[in-house]
């Protein structure tokens, strides 16, 4: 899940990372309060949880509060990537001498954190790495034994940076790699990180991301920056479909049916798991389908469960029909899951001959989920047809 | 032959206790897997269809040979697991559980290094050498195991529990059969990779090919890339690529928990790419993938 900067701002304060006096205005008012109370020029930047700010106009600087009011104003109005502003941070603007670029990340490959570091910061981290590999420093360290300063301290010198900007960057960095730790980021990154002219060091931007699966750890936190538990903070946030369906799979523990994504097409999708889910939304596309809802149903879930997870679906509006389709299943009953459908069906007023475009769910308790299928007319297919051929064979039953 | 696993392997389940590993347990003993023993704290003295359970790790690898644990505790509990399987001497460690946070998963394994321990998983089926023993939930009950996985001489990864049995069965029914399928697990931080499970396929005369799941999101499949290209291997390798969808879908998270584009590195087009400058041929649909492997086996 993803912070806004002045979240991760907040968070960088606490550990004592020097920032910009700033303040969160929620309209033109409360920026135009905020700019007086800072005084002097200000800048404004739009609080979205997607990049690209600056591009889309969601950046603006003021020299007094009645400007400061006329952009906070327009930057408001400015959604970027289909996401409105929850507000406006503005911010105190200082004279910058010098930009470095800071992150703590993990690296898949080495299985450890990394310090990323470079001392020519504020533009796209990926080209100073292809450009000028030298003034880019990578800085693995260690999960088990406990962070020492003397690892940021590296990381800062391989750029070259020595004298008194040592000291100070260094526990910047240490303090960005404490703070990654500590609150299971996954990203926790300041650029720029800037030297005033007057010598100090200052964390203009930031960005932090947090596992997900750590939201029940860091509660704490969370609650400290008022994020509310529904709040997914993914690069969009979620529709009112998506919360149902996220609704559907907390409402027992049994299995999975739910985290469904909305699409824009006709044919519902009741498909699983993980990899069988990617590999029949592709095959379902790639026969000309169009899909309303990614979905995940896997584990062994309940009837009731998938019912919800059926009807939630074909509560969409425009979902004519539905393809229920999954890889060779080990542990997910071929029949209960025949069951929880029909029912879903029947629940939701539709015929499930009719509604239900294909099942293909080949594995354990088959012979009981076909016995119920051919039951309610159903057509089902077993093994023999591949998740390709069952995703085509569903398409080829929409309405052209 | 087979890697990691074969008839003489002998493990023990941490969690034994629980819903699902109960029912694993019978299955895993129905398909001929020896399982000497299970570990519930508390629960020292019982017995789950047989198998006696003891309250530490340390009760059954102080007396016994064990190759393997299979970790099978919630994910509050499953690094704590973990890290007494690797400090109990157990060299092997199969981790069921999803959701761990990733920060617990990268210290396990770098203990698990520091003490020659492998890792697979989290958040997978496990490892089957078909006719031979099974370790995890892969496959289900045991005859719906013996239709999927046929002896034979395919090794299969997959960062999808589900679609290494899908692969399989394929493989299964193509004639080709399987010498052992690794489900590595859906994390973005895995205790084992494609490119670091190749050698000991390698090293293993009955396989003659690999087949591979992959994904959008993480390093695995550029390292294999890698690998392929630095180890001159022996092996033909054709990969399944789910997920083509996500690449005009940056941030957002599908699937597994290591399945998200950030970067042009994570898209399944750059894989690609990368995979078949490699030599590596990737299939566009699961059907393809053993035709491919038979043309390319000769």
């Amino acid at each position: 899940m993803r912070f806004y900067e002045h979240e991760a701002k907040q968070v960088l304060a606490k550990h004592g990372v020097p920032l910009p006096k700033r303040s969160v205005a929620r309209t033109p008012e409360e920026a135009e309060a905020a700019a007086a109370e800072i005084g002097g020029p200000v800048v404004l930047k739009s609080q979205v949880l997607s990049g690209g700010r600056m591009k889309a106009g969601g950046v603006k600087f003021a020299d007094s509060p009645a400007e400061a009011k006329d952009a906070a104003a327009a930057i408001l109005e400015i959604e970027i990537s289909g996401q409105r502003p929850m507000g406006v941070l503005v911010e105190e603007r200082r004279a910058i001498a010098q930009e470095y670029y800071a992150a703590v990340t993990w690296d898949a490959r080495a299985k450890k954190p990394v310090i990323i570091f470079s001392d020519m910061g504020g533009i796209d981290i990926e080209e100073v790495a292809e450009q000028h590999p030298e003034h880019l420093s990578r800085t693995n360290f260690s999960n088990l034994r406990p962070f020492s300063d003397y690892i940021a301290k590296v990381a800062v010198s391989k750029t070259g940076v020595t004298g008194n900007h040592l000291g100070p960057l260094t526990r910047i960095v240490t303090a960005l790699a404490r703070v990654f730790i500590q609150y299971d980021l996954t990203l926790a990154e300041i650029n720029p990180l800037a030297r005033l002219e007057d010598g100090t060091f200052i964390a203009l931007d930031s960005h932090m991301d947090m596992e997900e699966e750590a939201r029940n750890s860091q509660r704490a936190l969370l609650r400290e920056l008022a994020i509310p538990d529904e709040d997914t903070r993914l690069a969009r946030p979620p529709t009112e479909f998506e919360i149902a369906g996220a609704q559907v799979d907390a409402a027992d523990t049994r299995g999975v049916a739910g985290r469904v994504v909305e699409f824009d097409g006709n044919m519902g999708l009741v498909i699983g798991a993980g990899g069988g889910s990617l590999t029949l939304f592709d095959a379902v596309r790639a026969a000309g389908g169009k899909p309303a809802n990614y979905c995940e149903i896997g584990g062994n879930p309940s009837v009731a469960k998938a019912a919800a997870l059926t009807k939630l679906v074909l509560s969409k509006p425009g979902v004519e029909k539905i393809a229920v389709m999954m890889n060779v299943v080990s542990n997910t009953r071929a029949d209960i899951m025949a069951r929880g459908i029909i029912k879903g069906c029947i629940e939701a007023g539709r015929d499930p001959g009719e509604t239900i475009a294909i099942f293909r769910i080949p594995g354990s308790w088959e012979d009981e989920g076909f016995k119920i299928l051919r039951k309610y007319g159903v057509d089902f297919v077993d093994r023999s047809v591949s998740m390709h051929e069952a995703a085509a064979r569903a398409v080829a039953k929409m309405g052209a | 032959m087979s890697i990691l696993i074969d008839q003489n392997s002998t493990f023990i389940i941490q969690g034994i206790t629980g819903r699902e590993a109960v029912t694993m347990t019978r299955e895993l003993l129905n398909y001929g897997s020896k399982v000497v023993g299970g570990v519930t704290p508390g629960r020292k003295g019982r017995d789950v269809h047989g198998v006696p359970v003891e309250d530490t790790v340390r009760a059954f690898t102080e007396r016994m040979e064990v190759t393997g644990a299979i970790v099978a505790v919630p994910p509050a509990f499953a690094a704590d697991a973990v890290m007494e399987a690797i400090e109990g001497g157990i060299k092997l460690i199969v981790i069921v559980t999803e959701r761990i946070p990733r920060k617990q998963v990268a210290e396990f394994i770098e203990y698990a290094d520091q003490e020659g321990a492998r890792i697979i998983g989290p958040n997978c089926l496990g490892l089957i050498s078909p006719g031979k023993s099974k370790m995890g939930g892969i496959g289900g009950a045991a005859d719906a195991t013996q239709r999927a996985f046929k002896p034979g001489s395919i090794g299969v990864m997959s960062r999808s529990g589900g679609m290494t049995v899908e692969i399989s069965n394929a493989l299964s029914e193509a004639g080709l059969g399987i010498s052992t399928a690794a489900s590595i697990g859906g994390d973005a931080i895995i205790g084992s990779n494609y490119a670091e499970l190749m050698p000991l396929f390698e090293a293993d005369p009955e396989t003659k090919g690999i087949a591979i799941y992959s994904e959008p999101g993480g390093p695995s499949e550029a390292m294999l890339a890698e690998y392929m290209t630095a180890s001159k291997s022996r092996l033909p390798v054709v990969a399944f690529m789910a997920g083509r969808f996500m690449d005009a879908m940056p941030g957002m998270r599908f699937g597994h928990a290591g399945t998200i584009v950030e970067g042009r590195a994570d898209t399944t087009a750059e894989k690609i790419a990368r995979m078949e400058a490699a030599g590596i041929s990737v299939a566009e649909r699961i059907e393809d993938i053993p035709a491919i492997l038979k043309q390319r086996i000769g």
